[in-house]
């Protein structure tokens, strides 16, 4: 099996050569994946390479983040919500040749759910009752309760069909039903696509795709000034952008992604525990500085936890002003000893670390004095995240989309446990008329900007570099993708 | 030109260059060091983003770097971690491995001796950046684990040293007049052989020193050094990266520190060991 | 000498063990688990144990190590828990990078090395052994990877002679490999070559101050031709054993300047695989090293005791 691979990669490196640049793309990203199977692991590394382009779902995403038809062509929902009925598109194949199948819908549903399932995110799947094929072109599933975002949750990267026939070498061979296939794997190195001849939709307009994979941001800065790359996907170094925009033979696309890019303070412990310091924290942050100086004045203010893009959202910057000396006020009513030293913990992205260095120089001018701890996704996840909770400020972009509902979790950890957040949110969860959505979600961001949970400082910009020429990559990132089936090079 | 001859002029002078430029550029950098602590251009954990990245200046001999710190005070207080972490790692390799070779030495041949000896060799076996790198993933990245990544690989090193120099000394007369006299072989380590091997530990601990403060910039450099707000000169090259092609001083300065750093404690070992040993001079190896 | 030789290799073998159990032991006890770190953040409880058991991660530790040292020895370095697939074949894949970087830079090392070596000391005390000799101290000084900087700055930025980084693979040909290797295999080689060319000088040095060369040169041979004819053959042995300790470190030691170059490398693996916690291959990597290391002295103290048998009576 190895060998076949490596020869199939070999022979995609000979083809990659530049003779065949105008038909082939060469796109850099930062983080390789672990293995290419979008349904038993959360690295959105994973999603960048396959989403779209290898895997589709029942729906797919589109660069605006709009909820389109994928591998269903239609649907009908059933009056009270419950039955959802799928018309699957005609003449799919996967890329080994077996036929795409309502029975393939059902097995990929069944298997996220299942009961040894390891989806990373298994919630999505946890409203369906049944999954029944009703002819090898219609596939009917049914709910335990009605689910307003339920086609919403169908286009994400883990509920991407996969095929019984294929599933056991997945994670190096996938195979799907894509615009591209899958065509080789230098680990450490690169992952390389070639253009699907039997695609049932739109043709892609590429022959070859390769993505490289480059974490360091100077290495990439280096690689796209040599002409190594041909595009940076979410380019890691905003302060070369100015370069790349002076320079005739490369354009910077600024989009948005879903990440609010948030000061998480720990509201389950001392001294954040109290809203008076976490207000006070609020108003010693400025977050024009922070944009300035850790993104290079790219990215937009948030006062809450919400996309600015989002019509729902709600500007609520105004509450959390930058204003030291009401912050040394704050401070004083809370009645907390100064210097406070609280510990800052900082995962490995540049937003994090260099955020955070500016955000404790900033505390530190209020008399909050954070020992900063750089770590590792690994120790991030484990003692921050996951089972301590053992923190009291943190940075991090949350780039899920919608995922205000977070909040609502008192184990999450945030460790926030207002009942009456929880409240309004356990009512949208079954509120499917968007006018009352829309109030719903606007009282939520209110309630979380006037509690001051967590210091909320700007919506992470997507930076895309390319080269001139390069045409039909998406400028926002609605979802963890690298959509290369609409890209091409103009002539 | 006889042997005699070359050994007299010119390598005699050029002894002398060697301590004489080494041992200023050390003091210029521990003088920095030093002075840091009393006063410093600017203040290192005050950021001033709207003066970032702005090069050498009459405000700002040296310039800003991204978040407007300014970088001669930077380098000041920076010297202190580089200084501080060596100077400690070197002691931790010391205190660890001269009594180790002491011991060795006085057993030689015996299993104790073939276990330290051993044991030295495996420990030198290790890539130390991979344990250091294991050292801050299971402790966090911290000055205290650099220095402790860095001192582990210095107690092999003065073991060695301290070992092979107290070997040939125990073979001479003064010692066998101290064994016939009836002193323990611990005693004759402790004072007649520790007070001889004193010079080449000396000229080792420089070396190592100065080692040192490479692998700090090294390990800084990759993340896992001193952590900020404290300022290092591994993390200052690291910072400086994405900035070096529109803004060099960033790199360059820092750079150049531990450069002239590093060259001076070489320059000054290789001094010293001419001082120490006159046998010997012939350029460090 | 067979007996020298038996004692010799029953303490490698010792040394490897004493290795695998400190090795083992420190990498498992890193706080942080693998199966979390691939499932992310919304994982569930139950998720989560199914991977562990999938992992093998159920395990008690001490039957894990039995397990991993039994297969070392069969030759089977274990599954990476990442990538699913054998870390022997992500070692093979690597050393296809590391390997050729290593040799390459010692190559230059040894090419930069000898005759600047043997040119300073046939000129002892000249105007030129005391600027090489500075400029080695130069070399030695210089941390490699901001040298490694630069050299991006002015030769892949700027001329744009050499890639910036990354591995085209062999397939792409001996010029693209060459373009991606050339620049770190500088880097690491400058601050090698140094340490070689002063060990090359003071060897010959002293080879030259010993009795045969006197004898030879009282035979009438001029000093540079006591040089050629008999201190380089005799000045070799130290020279050799440098070489032999610079090439394992250059194997585990271009770490950073892997990182500099974003080379898929061994030194990049570990790195990857230590945040990933992908504490199988760590461990394998690391053992191969440490193997590597302990296999080269175990060989060097050989070639010593053969050719001096003094040594044997240790």
């Amino acid at each position: 099996m190895k060998a076949k691979i490596s020869a199939v990669a070999l022979a995609a490196a000979m083809a990659a050569g530049p003779v065949l640049a105008q038909d082939s793309l060469t796109v850099a990203l930062q983080l390789e994946p672990p293995h290419l199977d979008p349904t038993s692991a959360a690295a959105g590394a994973i999603d960048q390479v396959v989403y779209a382009n290898i895997f589709e779902g029942l729906t797919r995403f589109g660069p605006d983040g709009s909820v389109n038809p994928g591998l269903a062509s239609s649907w009908e929902i059933s009056e009270d919500g419950l039955t959802y009925t799928f018309h699957l598109v005609e003449g799919a194949k996967f890329h080994d040749g077996t036929d795409f199948e309502a029975t393939d819908v059902v097995f990929s549903l069944d298997r996220a759910r299942g009961e040894d399932s390891v989806n990373a995110q298994k919630t999505l799947f946890a409203g369906i009752e049944s999954v029944e094929a009703v002819d090898p072109a219609t596939v009917k599933v049914t709910l335990s309760a009605p689910d307003g975002l339920f086609l919403f949750k169908m286009a994400w990267g883990d509920a991407v069909i996969v095929a019984p026939e294929s599933i056991d070498d997945i994670k190096t061979a996938p195979v799907g039903t894509g615009a591209f296939t899958f065509d080789g794997w230098v680990q450490g190195d690169s992952i390389s696509l070639a253009k699907n001849p039997d695609y049932w939709g739109e043709p892609a307009m590429l022959d070859a795709a390769t993505f490289k994979y480059i974490s360091d941001p100077t290495a990439g800065f280096a690689a796209m000034m040599a002409g190594d790359v041909d595009a940076f996907v979410a380019f890691p170094a905003p302060e070369n952008l100015p370069q790349f925009d002076a320079d005739p033979r490369f354009k910077v696309l600024i989009g948005s992604t879903e990440g609010e890019t948030i000061l998480a303070m720990n509201n389950g412990r001392e001294p954040f525990s109290n809203k008076l310091v976490r207000e006070a924290v609020a108003h010693a942050i400025n977050r024009q500085d922070i944009i300035d100086g850790a993104m290079f004045g790219y990215g937009t203010p948030i006062g809450t936890f919400f996309a600015p893009h989002n019509p729902d959202y709600v500007d609520l910057t105004g509450l959390s002003d930058y204003d030291p000396e009401k912050s040394k006020a704050l401070l004083e009513e809370a009645g907390v000893a100064l210097p406070l030293k609280v510990k800052m913990t900082l995962p490995p992205p540049s937003y994090a670390r260099r955020g955070g260095e500016i955000v404790a120089a900033q505390l530190r001018a209020v008399g909050i004095e954070p020992e900063i701890e750089n770590v590792e996704w690994a120790q991030w996840l484990e003692n921050t995240f996951r089972n301590a909770h053992d923190y009291d400020l943190t940075i991090i972009s949350h780039t899920e989309p919608m995922d205000i509902n977070a909040y609502a979790n008192p184990d999450y950890y945030f460790q926030y446990d207002n009942p009456a957040f929880q409240d309004v949110m356990a009512k949208l969860d079954v509120e499917s008329d968007p006018a009352v959505r829309s109030e719903l979600l606007k009282s939520a961001q209110t309630m979380l900007a006037e509690d001051y949970v967590s210091g909320f400082l700007f919506e992470l910009p997507l930076h895309t570099v390319a080269k001139t020429g390069v045409e039909g990559l998406w400028v926002n990132m609605p979802t963890q993708a690298t959509d290369l089936t609409g890209v091409y090079w103009e002539k | 030109m006889s042997l005699a001859e070359e050994t007299s002029t010119t390598a005699m002078a050029l002894k002398n260059r060697n301590l004489l430029l080494g041992g200023a550029l050390t003091a210029v950098f521990l003088g920095a060091a030093l002075l840091s602590f009393l006063w410093v251009p600017y203040d290192v954990t005050q950021l001033d983003i709207a003066n970032k990245i702005k090069g050498p200046s009459a405000a700002h001999w040296l310039g800003t770097d991204h978040y407007g710190r300014d970088i001669l005070a930077m380098i000041m207080v920076g010297a202190r971690t580089s200084i501080a972490v060596a100077v400690v790692a070197v002691g931790i390799g010391m205190l660890a491995g001269v009594p180790l070779g002491l011991w060795a030495a006085a057993r030689r041949g015996s299993l104790l001796d073939e276990v330290i000896m051993r044991g030295n060799d495996l420990v030198f076996a290790f890539p130390s950046l991979v344990i250091a790198v294991m050292i801050t993933a299971a402790f966090g990245p911290s000055a205290t684990n650099a220095i402790i990544a860095i001192g582990i690989f210095n107690i092999p090193v003065f073991a060695r040293i301290t070992r092979s120099g107290a070997l040939t000394l125990w073979s001479r007369d003064f010692i066998l007049a101290a064994r016939v006299a009836g002193k323990g072989s611990a005693r004759i380590s402790f004072e007649h052989i520790l007070p001889n091997v004193l010079n080449l530990l000396i000229v080792q601990g420089t070396i190592q020193f100065s080692l040192g403060i490479l692998a700090e910039a090294g390990l800084s450099y990759v993340g896992l050094g001193a952590q900020p707000p404290i300022p290092s000169w591994g993390r200052m090259l690291a910072d400086s990266q994405t900035f070096i092609s529109f803004a060099p001083h960033m790199a360059l300065f820092p750079g150049l520190a531990i450069l002239l750093t590093v060259l001076g404690l070489n320059l000054m070992g290789d001094g010293l060991r001419d001082l120490f040993d006159p046998k010997l001079r012939r350029g460090r190896t | 000498m067979l007996r020298y030789t038996l004692t010799r290799f029953l303490s490698l073998c010792l040394s490897l063990a004493v290795a695998s159990v400190v090795i083992f032991f420190a990498i498992e006890v890193l706080p942080g688990d693998p199966a979390s770190i691939m499932l992310g953040v919304n994982a569930q409880p139950d998720t989560l144990a199914a991977l562990r058991t999938e992992l093998g991660l159920d395990q008690p530790m001490v039957a894990r190590y039995f397990a991993w040292v039994t297969g070392l020895l069969q030759g089977d370095f274990g599954i990476s828990y990442t990538y699913r697939t054998p870390v022997a074949q992500m070692i093979a894949d690597r050393l296809a990078v590391s390997l050729p970087l290593a040799l390459f830079s010692l190559a230059l090392t040894v090419v930069i090395a000898f005759p600047v070596g043997i040119w300073a000391a046939s000129r002892r005390g000249s105007v030129s052994d005391v600027s090489i000799m500075g400029l080695t101290q130069l070399g030695v000084a210089i941390p490699n990877f901001w040298f490694a900087m630069l050299m991006v700055l002015v030769f892949a930025i700027n001329l744009q002679w050499f890639s910036a980084g990354g591995f085209a693979g062999w397939d792409a040909g001996l010029l693209a490999v060459l373009k991606s290797l050339t620049l770190p295999a500088i880097a690491l080689a400058l601050p090698q070559a140094s340490i070689l060319a002063r060990v090359m000088r003071s060897a010959l040095l002293d080879t030259l101050s010993e009795d045969f060369i006197r004898t030879a040169r009282a035979k009438g041979l001029t000093r540079r031709q006591a040089l050629w004819r008999h201190a380089l053959r005799n000045a070799l042995i130290p020279v050799l054993t440098i070489i032999g300790m610079q090439f394992s470190f250059l194997l585990a030691g271009g770490i950073i300047i892997e990182n500099v170059f974003y080379l898929p490398g061994l030194g990049r693996l570990i790195f990857q695989a230590i945040s990933a916690r992908d504490l199988v291959v760590v461990e394998s990597v690391v053992m191969l090293l440490v193997f590597a290391v302990i296999l080269v002295n175990f060989l060097v103290e050989l070639a010593y005791a053969a050719v001096d048998p003094r040594l044997r009576a240790r």
